[in-house]
């Protein structure tokens, strides 16, 4: 059942849990969607059918969740899954991840495209490694908001002493963290229900909200108006005719450049900077297929014309002559390497895909190894191996323009793509140019 | 500044696939069956390259068992948005000899779609497919990606997908291989009607209630009034006139009905809101295997 949303006023919240099999956390989904009535009577009858086949006590929500035909037969999830429900207040996308060191890497896609991550804890076993991993992850990724969610409350008797302890760990750990996100901690029990939907008798120590009402209601959205304007160019829409359109008048010099806006806002008649070739001109048409705007919106589409014949295409970028963005051959960035027949080597080449734009690049140098148990930095090995994460120096055969991630999650991250294989190996995330001292002539090595 | 709207956010990430495909792909087209997924894509394909027309063609692969009323709708769009339509006849493969049809009064063409559609692609060289599918369709859906990666048999492997990561999409691909694109994977069912009453975008008279005969198999309510759905003698005296409506347009000989009365895009999403079942609920060939749709969609289906 799909709650009618008011599609006028509803916003979106996309959110990850991370946890393991043995934390609840398919029970957690399952408990969201079954509580907030998102399930629907078919769905709920094969999940019965299906646990009582494999002699489950309970209606093991879990394969509400986990599709594949491999997932089933193992209990376990294997992939990202993206599941969907609506309350009347919001409509959520989760990104289910699973929880285990060797899936780091869907850990972090799941979390690229998160605003906020439920990490969950077993209120027997307190802060574990796994929770200090999946804390670094969201705060690797930039994840602003995390949901710390204490489960399994009903085994330790609804202690508050015990959850009060694990805050407390917590904390403690997240202050040594780059990126401290906004930490809301939530005793439940995803089980029973408790906190889950409505807030629970059992817990009247906890004046908090619960897990839903906190979803409905958390202000997540970072971009705004006043960010930098940056808008990567996907495709330049040229009609190549006399035909009269009711809007634009005579098509045949309509060239205008397509893409969505990361971030920031453009108005008719801003000055703006133009990559790759970095000349400057002015916003003469915001256009959608609604007719002309006078500004754009963050995260929503447009076809943009301009005054001067300028040279770009698919992988140039449009800014505010005001706020330019960085341009570089050469960077440091995090990455987590994706792939599991291949390992990263010092040199390696690949094709870096940033924005729109697709580059070669290699990767020149090792700076150091994350730990992901300990968090600790070393530079002992310097090969990347399924999951590993650590900085790299990257090197570009033409120039890259863009931010920081930490200022910029879509100019600032990218993905290498193996040039045997196509496959997508690595995701990252720059940190900075390096300086343009540091080497001679950037293209020539490649 | 406020958030957008769901469907803003919805409606820009759609274009923003559109263009994508446009962009990484040497011939894509858009898989267009005349069902209200399809035609919302094609909606926003005509928003995504305005005011150039669609830089690929619409692509319908067609079982032969169409209700009429799906046909003269395609005919009609395809008009309107001003694009090209290229046909796939699955009776071409069944004469070809390249499928043989099911047998039994439960033969389905659905199946057969699949080698079809392969076909189609490799004639008309098309190296990226757009498809309608959304994720919380069915679960095998729910972990495809928006750029879904096929072998050069077409077949789709779920443990080796590539990971898509913020908004970056790998469209890379060696020679004969293809690609499965899905603007709409983020879409649920009420999103699909809130926007169709947003955009008042025409539809298939056969979504709105409407008077048919009907025949009543294995819990589904099936059409007896096109012929295509073969009838055993013992049915016969069972098919009776009812009011309903489809929540799916799919072939005929599988797509079931609802008894309904909603005959209003504003009925229709009341009575979605409402619902105990799943659109796919009304599929017959989902309910064939607990992961028909995984089992399919290796092979090559859509």
């Amino acid at each position: 059942m799909d709650v009618l949303v008011n599609p006028t006023e509803s916003s979106l919240l996309r959110f990850t849990t991370a946890g393991s099999v043995d934390d609840g956390k398919s029970t957690l989904i399952g408990r969201l969607l079954y509580d907030s009535k998102s399930i629907f009577e078919d769905q709920l009858l094969a999940v019965e059918e299906s646990s009582k086949r494999r002699g489950d006590a309970h209606v093991n929500l879990a394969l509400l969740t986990d599709g594949l035909r491999a997932e089933r037969e193992q209990g376990i999830t294997i992939d990202v899954a993206y599941r969907y429900f609506a309350t009347p207040k919001r409509k959520f996308i989760i990104a289910d991840t699973p929880g285990h060191i060797q899936y780091t890497r869907n850990m972090v896609t799941g979390a690229s495209t998160a605003d906020l991550a439920i990490i969950l804890i077993d209120a027997r076993l307190g802060v574990i490694e796994q929770t200090m991993r999946h804390t670094y992850l969201a705060s690797l990724l930039r994840i602003g908001h995390i949901v710390l969610a204490v489960n399994k409350m009903d085994l330790v008797n609804f202690d508050q002493a015990v959850y009060d302890k694990i805050v407390a760990d917590f904390q403690a750990f997240a202050k040594g963290l780059d990126n401290l996100p906004n930490v809301t901690p939530i005793p439940m029990s995803a089980l029973n229900g408790d906190n889950v939907v409505d807030k629970s008798e059992a817990t009247p120590w906890y004046q908090g909200p619960s897990l839903l009402q906190h979803l409905e209601t958390v202000q997540v959205h970072t971009e705004t108006a006043a960010d930098e304007a940056r808008f990567a160019v996907q495709w330049v829409i040229r009609p190549i005719s006399d035909r009269e359109d009711a809007k634009l008048g005579n098509l045949h010099d309509y060239r205008g450049f397509a893409g969505r806006m990361a971030s920031g806002t453009f108005r008719v008649g801003d000055e703006v900077l133009v990559y790759p070739s970095e000349m400057t001109t002015k916003i003469t048409g915001l256009h959608t297929y609604e007719g002309p705007q006078e500004e754009t919106t963050p995260q929503l589409s447009y076809s943009i014309t301009v005054a001067d014949e300028i040279d770009t295409s698919r992988g140039g970028m449009i800014v505010k002559a005001a706020q330019p963005a960085q341009t570089t051959h050469e960077f440091d960035a995090m990455i987590c390497w994706f792939a599991d027949k291949k390992i990263l080597k010092p040199r390696g080449r690949f094709h870096l895909r940033h924005t729109t734009n697709d580059v070669r690049a290699i990767v020149t140098d090792v700076l150091y190894k994350v730990n992901i148990s300990t968090l600790e930095k070393s530079i002992e090995s310097k090969e990347f191996a399924l999951n590993d994460i650590g900085c790299v120096r990257i090197r570009c055969a033409s120039p890259i323009f863009f931010d920081p991630y930490a200022k910029n999650r879509t100019t600032g991250s990218f993905i290498l793509v193996d040039e045997q294989s196509n496959n997508t190996v690595a995701a990252g995330m720059i940190q900075r140019s390096v300086d343009a001292d540091d080497f001679e002539d950037p293209g020539a090595a490649i | 500044m406020s958030a957008i709207t769901h469907l803003q956010f919805l409606e820009s990430e759609a274009i923003y696939i559109l263009r994508e495909t446009a962009a990484q792909f040497q011939k894509p087209a858009l898989l267009f069956s005349g069902g209200k997924d399809s035609i919302v894509m094609a909606w926003l394909a005509r928003k995504a390259f305005y005011p150039s027309k669609l830089p690929f063609p619409l692509l319908h692969v067609d079982t032969g068992h169409n209700f009429p009323e799906a046909m003269e709708y395609r005919d009609w769009f395809v008009q309107e948005i001003g694009a090209s339509l290229t046909v796939g006849l699955v009776q071409k493969s069944i004469d070809d000899g390249r499928v043989q049809e099911e047998k039994g009064h439960n033969a389905s063409r659905n199946k057969l779609q699949t080698v079809t559609l392969l076909d189609t692609i490799e004639e008309h060289q098309y190296d990226a497919c757009l498809g309608g599918g959304r994720r919380d369709e069915e679960k095998a859906r729910a972990k495809e990606r928006f750029f879904s990666h096929r072998d050069e048999f077409g077949q789709w492997d779920p443990k080796n997908q590539r990971p898509e990561l913020w908004n970056i999409f790998n469209g890379r691909k060696h020679f004969g291989e293809h690609f499965r694109v899905f603007p709409l994977s983020n879409w649920t069912e009420m999103d699909i009607w809130q926007y169709i009453r947003q955009e008042n975008i025409p539809l298939p008279s056969l979504y709105f209630s409407h008077k048919r005969k009907i025949i009543e198999r294995h819990g589904q309510l099936l059409d007896a009034s096109t012929g295509i759905i073969p009838l055993l003698d013992e049915e016969k005296p069972k098919v009776k006139e009812m009011t309903i409506r489809f929540r799916t347009v799919g072939d005929a000989t599988c797509t079931g009905a609802v008894e309904s009365t909603a005959s209003t895009i504003d009925e229709i999403v009341a009575e979605v809101a409402a619902a105990r079942q799943t659109e796919r609920g009304t599929r017959a060939d989902d309910k064939r295997s607990e992961t028909a749709m995984e089992d399919r969609k290796k092979e090559g289906y859509f």
